[in-house]
């Protein structure tokens, strides 16, 4: 009773902040709800037949559900999924109050890293997809060992019956499937991607099982590779699902030869970057996993546009903005990296926020390699929060064009956009400036609201 | 005369980094390479010796609590000695966090207590209340006036100074060594340990400028530090200074 009248209480919530126009409703109608019914993911959940599929990673969570959703809208699934990216438990319970309207509706929920445990525990999902952990937000996850402790936990008590999806590369999920039946391992097979060691900001370097150094074979991103421990013998679990040949185009997104039991597909994806690759890795080892074809797979990945600030380009004053959501340094090299294979010296237009969803440490910026940006940055304008301590990353990483500071989103954005002959100008926010830019560029009706 | 080199040492720089550290040595390079002196860097892992006369600043930063164990334990066995040597020279010590923990007696984690250095007389206890978290700023003198130290704490730990020993300096925003006594960091001539972790030297580059003038016993000639300036206010401000 207390479930029907908080549902009620909640969509009426929604459809309010909805005609208001701001903020999309995505959080506080959830937590209306579970105010009213602290059971309330639980009884929800219950509605969907299809059952449930969480998403958890430090990035690309978001990307990588919009990605399953993708396909499975595409094969005439029905999905109920927190599609703008509300991943702590209000947010679920925000998206569960459309659940039970359709037959066989799946529940699809990308789910912050610190709440996975709680929304498992309600969810009793049918899948677990955990996908990488990364060095962020310290003052909030702590550290990063006792994340993955938890997510162990998780895994042991909960997920029994589950088929668990796991990143082969990332030792600390890999590691996860250890011990469990039905495990579906994706990874990266190709050598020609391998950086020339360890980056700085690598995390996982010591074996999960025995505290040994790993040695890598080859490391593809951050802390993902292949790798095995010289000491115990654990070693990168042979992934089912993995890309070969992988082809990365600069902004304009890659090419990848995906191999799956069930078959091969070449794939142009839109999105760009290595980490691009590893959220379709992740996605279609999913969609596979829930019954979808190769060919739905393959439309549904290469269909995806991106997720808005997960590398979306929209057009401002006439020069074309690419926004690139950073937030930590495993995903921001990884923006860097897209960016240093674009032509010629690039205009930069960054926000560091300290808000408590960003992190209220700004230390991160200093593990991030913007050193490899030197000598390629025409000019590089900072905002937010801290941009003064932004515009001193980038001198000590040796950036030699005019740097400019104005904390003001919107007048920093259009300063940066005026100094400039329709290049494209690149938008690197932090979490919290990204929700700003968006309200800014859609008072501007240059983006749309957020739709929930 | 040929102009001096500073010479650095990181020790354990692969696990004791957790939050940016590297900030702190980037930014000793370049305010020696501008000024036309030389910079060089080594670094001292698991197992490997440190030879005291070597370094002109030894630093150490944060890491996990299972890294900083190894830590702990190694840097007892391998460079305790070296380290009081090259501190009784006047070598720069500067410690961070976690290794900032580990210069003193001991560290009780829970059940277990981890010995430190004991370079200076201070004990930490891992309490099971929160973790000191947040922006901080602190006071301190270095020979040239009070300055301001701004920064970054995130610590579960309680460090508690021996009565013969001085802080760094004392808190003005935050909650420094145990959030009780008000006092933050240690300072014995050049042994310096301070919670404000990670790239603490980029928010304030005077306490760089210092170090370097400490560790070389030089008078460094000022740089154009307009946007360093600019960002050590923007770091006071976020503590609320």
């Amino acid at each position: 009773m207390r479930t029907v009248a908080g549902v009620a209480l909640a969509r009426g919530l929604r459809l309010l902040v909805r005609r208001l126009g701001r903020g999309g409703g995505t959080t506080l109608p959830g937590r209306v709800l579970l105010r009213f019914d602290r059971g309330a993911i639980e009884r929800l959940g219950r509605r969907l037949r299809g059952g449930s599929v969480v998403v958890s990673a430090t990035n690309g969570k978001t990307t990588t559900a919009a990605m399953i959703a993708g396909v499975l809208e595409r094969s005439g699934r029905p999905v109920v999924h927190n599609r703008a990216g509300s991943n702590m438990h209000w947010g679920v319970a925000t998206a569960l109050l459309d659940a039970g309207r359709r037959p066989g509706e799946i529940g699809l929920f990308e789910v912050d890293e610190a709440w996975l445990p709680a929304v498992a525990r309600a969810l009793s999902p049918r899948l677990y997809l955990l996908s990488n952990l990364f060095r962020d937000q310290l003052d909030r996850y702590g550290e990063l060992e006792l994340v993955a402790d938890r997510w162990a936990e998780v895994v042991a008590e909960r997920a029994h019956g589950a088929t668990l999806v796991l990143n082969a590369d990332d030792p600390l999920i890999a590691d996860l499937g250890r011990e469990h039946r039905d495990v579906v391992y994706f990874g990266v097979a190709d050598d020609s991607q391998a950086l020339p060691g360890l980056q700085h900001a690598s995390d996982s370097k010591h074996c999960r099982r025995c505290g040994h150094a790993y040695a890598y074979d080859a490391a593809y991103l951050g802390h993902l590779g292949r790798y095995h421990c010289p000491n115990c013998g654990r070693e990168r679990p042979d992934p089912q699902v993995y890309a070969e040949r992988v082809e990365l185009r600069g902004m304009s997104g890659s090419h990848v030869e995906l191999v799956a039991p069930a078959g091969r597909i070449s794939l142009d994806l839109p999105l760009p970057g290595l980490y691009n690759v590893y959220n379709a890795l992740a996605a279609a080892a999913c969609a596979l996993e829930l019954g979808a074809s190769l060919e739905g797979v393959r439309t549904g990945l290469e269909g995806t546009a991106a997720v808005f600030g997960r590398v979306e380009t929209l057009t401002v004053a006439g020069r074309p903005l690419s926004i690139l959501l950073v937030k930590n340094p495993a995903g921001a090299n990884e923006v860097l990296r897209t960016l240093t294979l674009e032509e010629g010296s690039l205009d930069l237009w960054l926000a560091l926020n300290d808000g408590i969803a960003d992190g209220r440490d700004v230390s991160w910026v200093w593990d991030a390699d913007f050193e490899v940006l030197a000598g390629r940055v025409r000019r590089a304008t900072c905002s937010g929060m801290r941009a003064e301590e932004m515009a001193l990353r980038l001198k000590y990483a040796g950036i030699d064009g005019p740097i400019a500071v104005e904390r003001d989103l919107g007048r920093s954005l259009d300063s940066a956009v005026a100094d400039g002959d329709g290049a494209p100008l690149y938008a690197l926010p932090t979490y919290t400036a990204l929700l700003e830019l968006r309200d800014l560029l859609a008072d501007r009706g240059l983006a749309r609201p957020w739709a929930g | 005369m040929a102009a001096p080199t500073l010479r650095v040492c990181a020790l354990y720089p692969g696990l004791m980094n957790i939050y940016a550290d590297r900030g702190n040595i980037a930014v000793l390079r370049a305010r020696c390479e501008w000024r036309g002196l030389g910079f060089s860097l080594e670094s001292s892992g698991l197992g490997e010796r440190l030879d005291a006369e070597r370094h002109d600043l030894l630093y150490i930063g944060g890491g996990q609590d299972r890294d900083q164990i190894l830590v702990a334990e190694d840097m007892v066995a391998t460079k305790r000695e070296a380290l009081h040597a090259a501190a009784a020279r006047g070598a720069v010590v500067l410690a961070v966090c976690g290794g900032y923990q580990l210069l003193g007696t001991s560290y009780q984690l829970g059940e277990r207590k981890l010995a430190g250095v004991g370079l200076v007389d201070l004990w930490t206890v891992r309490e099971p209340g929160p973790r000191l978290i947040g922006n901080c700023a602190i006071e301190a003198d270095l020979g040239t006036g009070p300055r301001v130290i701004a920064g970054f704490e995130n610590h579960g730990g309680r460090t508690h100074l021996g009565s013969s020993e001085r802080p760094l300096g004392r808190v003005l925003k935050g909650h420094g060594n145990n959030a009780r006594d008000g006092l933050e960091g240690v300072r014995r001539a050049n042994v310096i340990g301070t919670y404000l972790h990670g790239p603490l030297l980029p928010k304030n580059v005077w306490l760089a400028d210092r170090l370097i003038e400490l560790a070389l016993g030089v008078e460094l000639e000022p740089l154009d530090d307009t946007m360093e300036d600019a960002a050590h206010l923007s770091a006071r401000r976020a503590a609320g200074l």
